[in-house]
């Protein structure tokens, strides 16, 4: 039995002349393509950045900066205040997350552990969500959140307009609920005989053993909430309570902000993801993975 | 093991046949069980429910009420029948948005489909550094797409843009990228293919990773070449993922709003004549012919390009129509 992965092509092809060739021509085209395509456009926003404006406008671009000015960074984030959005974002975003995983996870737990009457229709209800994009939605919505039914409010330029559509969220109950299945109901029976009640079972039991699903689903919540751009578009229409993508397509048309700003603004904007990115490169990558595999 | 089998079906019977008298008691003590159960469970139910019907279900059904009313939100509505759906066909920009869509849709299908295929197919042979163009080809997803959109805006730049740079380098005539219309919709697919192909190719990692080394090994001992095996073995054996990536693709390039809504604007806000984003220019033109909003429902499809109200930084560059 070989138990060794083996794809397309065998190792034992590669190993012989003619295929260590091929192999390593092919793997340094790639390499150099990847770095082109992939990471140097981000080089270029960095670089861009610390050029000054005249050096950009030249019809020849350098490649290395003649002059570096770190101080565009400084600038640009006063300037655009592009902290007082990133806080913004980041208020979002985690407030966001936080209600997404309350209000998600109880829905899952009792779709998945407690099981009610008309649990199937709800959750075939919510998923039906999935099946219409959500810009189908858009304008009805923007008319809900303006106006909310029944309660009466107005959440327009608040953050709940993008907290509470955010936690209906159809993907997330469906993939806690799938992993809440996973776990056997004789655990929760037998901490219900010692006396453990609905909401114990689902904080002493459910969640600690739910901490690599819950972990997927936080990264990608905050970094949906970071990424999004039409949704806040419309619902925060007053500059000041603008999350970064917004202020920063705002500013793009703003004829005060020179080239070089508007680099170390977009730099700066994307720092966070990337560096959320490199540290939890594995299970976001991994978590896209099992996304695939399972549909 | 078989003799044992009886007995435990039998228990129960014997069980309950005793308890028969005080059943009806029983019964109602179960049936108080269960309504307690459930309400419990519809106590953890409860947000999950109210956030759904308010912002999921809700739009839904008033987005089709809307889309038969005359609403100008100030005066109660009014019913108008199919009226705001024939406005919607009568309208010629209607079927050059629908025709623009589907053109990118189209194209962004051909390259954001097809090419994560291929990359994931090579990548997938590399024994070194697979996991160092993984991270690669998914940096750009983590970008805002503002800022991918923007970068490229600068990239793009007839003046003193990258790609043209490049293009005078090797002594080919520049070109008008977002400017021209020829150009313009590759450019959007362009710009939309890199920040998004890096989902797919994950995903189709995924896939071929999972695909049994045995089958390889069969055919090739049958003497089958490698575009044989991809036809035989990888392509047959990735259905699954090749068909979810399908939908999911189609679902968000029909949704695309970013890219034409902050490409083929000039700096100072103006659209270009010939751009290709009439979806975008549609609603500009909507909004100060109609008025209304409810017009925009009757084509949900298209609401996504709905020009929103603009920020007074930018108010009077868009207010301008072409």
């Amino acid at each position: 039995m070989s138990t060794t992965a083996r794809t397309l092509i065998s190792d034992a092809d590669l190993r012989r002349r003619h295929g260590k060739l091929v192999y390593r021509l092919g793997f340094a085209g790639m390499a150099i393509l990847f770095v082109l395509i992939f990471v140097f456009p981000l080089y270029w926003m960095f670089v861009s950045a610390v050029k000054t404006p005249v050096e950009l406008a030249q019809p020849t671009p350098t490649l290395i900066p003649h002059e570096w000015h770190f101080e565009t960074f400084l600038v640009a984030w006063q300037k655009l205040e592009i902290g007082h959005f990133m806080l913004n974002t980041a208020l979002y975003a985690v407030g966001g997350w936080l209600i997404q995983l309350t209000v998600d996870v109880a829905a899952a737990y009792a779709l998945s552990k407690l099981r009610p009457l008309f649990g199937n229709v709800i959750l075939a209800a919510m998923l039906a969500s999935l099946m219409l994009p959500a810009a189908a939605l858009l304008v009805p919505a923007y008319l809900t959140v303006a106006n909310v039914p029944i309660i009466g409010v107005n959440l327009l330029n608040t953050p709940w307009a993008l907290w509470l559509p955010a936690a209906a969220n159809a993907f997330n109950v469906y993939i806690l609920k799938r992993f809440f299945d996973q776990i056997p109901n004789d655990l929760l029976d037998s901490a219900s005989i010692d006396g453990a009640g609905r909401f114990r079972m689902l904080w002493n039991i459910v969640l600690p053993l739910s901490r690599p699903v819950l972990a997927v689903v936080s990264i990608f919540a905050i970094i949906a909430s970071w990424k999004d751009f039409l949704w806040p578009l419309l619902v925060l229409q007053d500059p000041q309570s603008q999350t970064i993508s917004v202020a920063l397509s705002r500013l793009s048309f703003a004829s005060y902000v020179t080239q070089n700003e508007m680099f170390a603004g977009l730099a700066l904007a994307s720092i966070p993801l990337i560096v959320v990115f490199l540290i939890f490169q594995r299970s976001i990558l991994s978590g896209l993975s099992a996304g695939a595999l399972k549909g | 093991m078989v003799l044992q089998a009886p007995d435990i079906v039998e228990k129960p019977v014997t069980a309950r046949m005793t308890t028969v008298p005080r059943g009806s008691v029983r019964n109602r003590t179960r049936l108080r069980r269960k309504l307690a159960d459930n309400a419990q469970a519809y106590v953890f139910l409860a947000a999950g429910l109210l956030c759904f019907a308010l912002f999921s279900w809700y739009p839904l059904v008033k987005g089709i009420v809307l889309s038969f009313q005359q609403d100008n939100f100030v005066t109660a509505p009014s019913w108008v029948g199919l009226d705001n759906y024939r406005a919607v066909l009568a309208d010629p920009l209607f079927a050059t948005a629908w025709i623009n869509t589907l053109e990118f849709t189209g194209l962004a299908l051909l390259f954001g489909y097809a090419v994560p295929f291929v990359v994931a197919l090579v990548i997938n042979e590399f024994r070194h550094a697979k996991g160092l163009f993984r991270i690669a080809v998914y940096l750009p997803a983590m970008l805002p797409p503002i800022v991918s959109v923007l970068l490229w805006r600068y990239f793009y730049d007839p003046g003193s843009g990258l790609f043209n740079a490049i293009l005078s380098f090797v002594h080919l005539p520049p070109g008008g990228w977002t400017q021209s219309p020829r150009m313009a919709m590759i450019c959007l697919v362009l710009v939309s293919t890199w920040s998004n192909m890096g989902g797919a190719t994950i995903m189709y990692l995924a896939g071929l990773a999972n695909i049994p080394a045995e089958l390889y090994d069969a055919v090739e001992l049958d003497g089958a070449s490698i575009w044989q095996r991809i036809r035989h073995v990888t392509i047959p054996q990735m259905r699954f993922v090749l068909l979810v990536l399908l939908l999911l693709q189609i679902v968000s390039t029909m949704q695309v709003f970013i890219e034409p809504y902050q490409l083929t604007h000039d700096q100072s806000g103006h659209h270009h004549r010939d751009d290709p984003d009439l979806p975008v220019r549609l609603h500009g033109q909507q909004r100060l012919r109609h008025g209304g909003r409810d017009e925009r429902a009757a084509f949900p499809r298209t609401g996504r390009i709905l020009r929103p109200l603009p920020a007074p930084d930018e108010s009077a560059g868009v207010r301008s129509p072409i």
